[in-house]
């Protein structure tokens, strides 16, 4: 692809990038700006910039608007990065809201980009959620697994009709790399996630009885294979995610948090008194999660980037806790402690008994 | 005996193997009993019978030396030597480090969910009492499994509750000089079920499906299959030892594809541990169980019932049944498949009548 690389003129890459007030957008889009490759960086957004960016241009619009048509056009971007999803109903202002800004707004977004002739290049951010959680799924999902049921509402069912425009958009035009990367649950010393805010729940409420797998992904990693899709060529779907995976209640324990299991059953009562307080779901989509868990098989990313993801899940989680945003309830030191101090007093016991 | 598609025919008087084990090597009494036959008890290490002559039977080596011990001390000294007590703190000083290890996260598990740490600190000990001595589970041919590498194990199942599987994996853990792990694959159901299924997630188990599998055994697993499921673990007891349908032999396809040998395992012992009289199909619906059995003790003795019989176990691992020669194709090749599903069946069948013909009685 040397024609995208060097596209115009004196012509550097230009990048778009959606959802530039998240976290992972702000931090690729400080990396593009470091990259003297790049042109042109601009972002897309209704809310301003989290990160402090100097070259990129930030455009207020929301994605249903002509207006980024418009941009996408006037800017003559090489490469568009969608990283507009909205995993919450509570930040966009209602469940319905975010169904328009997901779905609508990456419907508009691929119809502008299929008819902007300079797009060459589409990097989608997914979510490995749209394989949902089954006790029948394998341990590891691949990219080419289908879902046991289609998800009807929620994120997922979103996400799922957001890959659906994509694959169109890639039928459309198949002179453009499309790369849609489907993330594990973000975690990092500088994310805040629906996972990350459950985690740092005071007790942990578990499902009484099951103990889920978790596969995460440092926002380390993320951003960098986000950087590689944009700048390099790698058509298709990947899955993303740290090596490794880890119980829930080994996450609770590395955490210093005591879990609290809750039967099934009552998931809808708890949420109904959890929720106001600490915006935390355990209905819909997270409650077979939490029950049957979910990691996704990353060997195709790692051989077609050729990037081993630095942190492991384990590692990704350690790293979360040492940024000390969450406090532990029951520290380690007490818990080392207690084992010296228990391991000499069987010591003189059993020496006074000889 | 092998025919020009490769399938063997194994006839039951040209390759049967000698009455008994033959890798253990052991003789049986042979003296004339009162009633003229011969006597078929097996030797002991000595070379003595139990029964012809009884007189030779040493105690048990430890609780001997102890004894022993003890005698050339005296009673009032203290039965515990300081090497003992040195033993028992270690012992306190590693259950504490676990907990330790088990409060703070610090362990590893596989992408399969599997928890060494935990395994082999609780379920194995927790199992090896009734391996030891409830079943007294002697097994022959453990050097038919290799030492490194893939290889599947394909075993019978039987025993209403699935101790069979258990029981193998410690049996290859503890007797196989490479303590390896088995990873068993278990029914969907086992992982649905609440605290079961995270229980066999730790413990190495991951779901029977082909991806798993053959994921596992190219990674160089020792993975372990029982085809019969559901069909096996909860037939008749009058039905024991009567291999069921192979499944669809996808255990079959998963070996070929990785190249991988199958190793046969017959169990014998574990039909006997919950005799099913019969099994109550409306209850088992309403309970969602593949079956609800109604066996000798269950549910006659109420909580005793739930302890399993003494059954006498021997665990036969066959010769491996190499794949490797075929090549990843042949996995596509039904009829190959079946074949080979066949031969395994068969060959597994043939092993447990030639432990059943072996054995003395069913507890002993």
């Amino acid at each position: 692809m040397a024609g995208i690389d060097r596209p115009e003129g004196r012509g550097g890459r230009r990048i778009l990038i959606t959802g530039i007030a998240g976290t992972l957008a702000g931090r690729l889009a400080l990396k593009l700006e470091a990259d003297d490759r790049v042109d042109y960086v601009g972002g897309v957004d209704l809310a301003q910039p989290s990160m402090d960016l100097r070259r990129t241009e930030f455009v207020r619009a929301d994605l249903r608007n002509p207006l980024v048509a418009k941009v996408i056009d006037s800017t003559r971007v090489d490469t568009i990065v969608h990283m507009s999803l909205i995993a919450e109903p509570g930040s966009a202002g209602g469940r319905s809201r975010m169904k328009e800004l997901n779905v609508i707004g990456t419907m508009q977004l691929m119809g502008a980009a299929q008819k902007a002739s300079r797009v060459r290049r589409v990097v989608m951010r997914s979510t490995t959620a749209v394989y949902g959680s089954h006790y029948r799924d394998p341990a590891l999902f691949r990219e080419d697994h289908q879902p046991r049921q289609v998800p009807r509402h929620g994120y997922t069912a979103d996400v799922t009709e957001v890959e659906g425009y994509a694959r169109g958009f890639g039928r459309r035009r198949p002179d453009v790399d499309l790369t849609v990367l489907r993330f594990a649950n973000f975690i990092g010393p500088d994310i805040e996630t629906p996972m990350t805010r459950y985690l740092s729940l005071p007790v942990v409420p578990t499902v009484l009885g099951y103990d889920p797998r978790l596969q995460l992904c440092h926002t380390d990693d993320a951003v960098e294979i986000l950087y590689r899709a944009t700048m390099d060529s790698h058509p298709g779907i990947f899955n993303v995610a740290a090596p490794g995976v880890i119980y829930l209640s080994q996450a609770a324990r590395m955490l210093g948090r005591p879990t609290v299991p809750i039967p099934a059953g009552l998931a809808g009562t708890v949420t109904s008194v959890l929720k106001p307080a600490s915006g935390i779901d355990f209905t819909g989509e997270q409650l077979p999660l939490l029950q049957f868990g979910r990691a996704a098989d990353t060997s195709r990313m790692i051989a077609e980037f050729g990037y081993t993801p630095a942190f492991t899940t384990k590692e990704a989680l350690a790293d979360f806790i040492a940024a000390g945003r969450v406090e532990p309830l029951v520290s380690h030191e007490a818990i080392e402690r207690a084992e010296t101090m228990l391991g000499n007093v069987v010591s003189s016991v059993l020496r006074r008994v000889s | 005996m092998t025919d020009h598609r490769g399938a063997e025919v194994i006839s039951l008087d040209e390759r049967r193997r000698p009455l008994g084990p033959v890798d253990s090597g052991r003789q049986r009494c042979q003296k004339l009993r009162a009633d003229g036959s011969p006597c078929r008890l097996y030797l002991d290490e000595e070379g003595r019978c139990r029964v012809c002559e009884p007189t030779g039977r040493a105690a048990h080596p430890s609780s001997g030396d102890r004894r022993a011990r003890r005698d050339r001390l005296g009673p009032d000294l203290p039965i515990l030597s300081d090497r003992d007590l040195a033993d028992l703190e270690q012992a306190v000083r590693g259950v504490l480090a676990f907990t330790r290890r088990r409060l703070t996260g610090d362990y590893d598990v596989d992408d399969y969910g599997f928890d060494r740490d935990f395994t082999e600190q609780v379920v194995m000990p927790l199992a090896r009492p009734l391996y030891q001595r409830w079943w007294r589970i002697r097994t022959d041919g453990i050097h038919n499994i290799p030492d490194s590498g893939g290889a599947l194990l394909v075993a019978n199942h039987a025993g209403t509750v699935p101790f069979d599987a258990i029981m193998t994996k410690l049996a290859v853990f503890d007797e196989h000089p490479a303590h390896r792990h088995v990873r068993e694959l278990a029914a969907d159901l086992v992982m649905k079920v609440p605290l079961l299924g995270p229980m066999a997630r730790k413990s190495g188990n991951t779901l029977a499906n082909g991806e798993d599998a053959v994921r596992l055994l190219g990674s160089g697993e020792l993975v372990g299959v029982w085809p019969e499921g559901f069909k096996g673990i909860g037939k008749a007891y009058r039905d024991r030892y009567k291999l069921q349908r192979f499944g669809r032999g996808g255990f079959v396809e998963v070996a070929i594809r990785t190249g991988v040998p199958i190793v046969p395992v017959a169990t014998i012992g574990s039909e006997e541990i919950f005799p099913i009289v019969a099994n109550v199909k409306p209850l088992a619906r309403i309970l969602g169980l593949p079956y609800f059995p109604i066996t000798w003790q269950f549910p006659l003795l109420g909580p005793l019932g739930l302890v399993p019989l003494p059954s006498k176990w021997v665990i036969e691992f066959g010769e491996p049944i190499p794949t490797a020669h075929l090549g990843p194709d042949a996995a596509d090749d039904p009829m190959l498949v079946f074949e080979m599903t066949d031969r395994v069946r068969d060959t597994i069948q043939q092993m447990i009548y030639r432990n059943l013909m072996g054995r003395r009685s069913v507890f002993f």
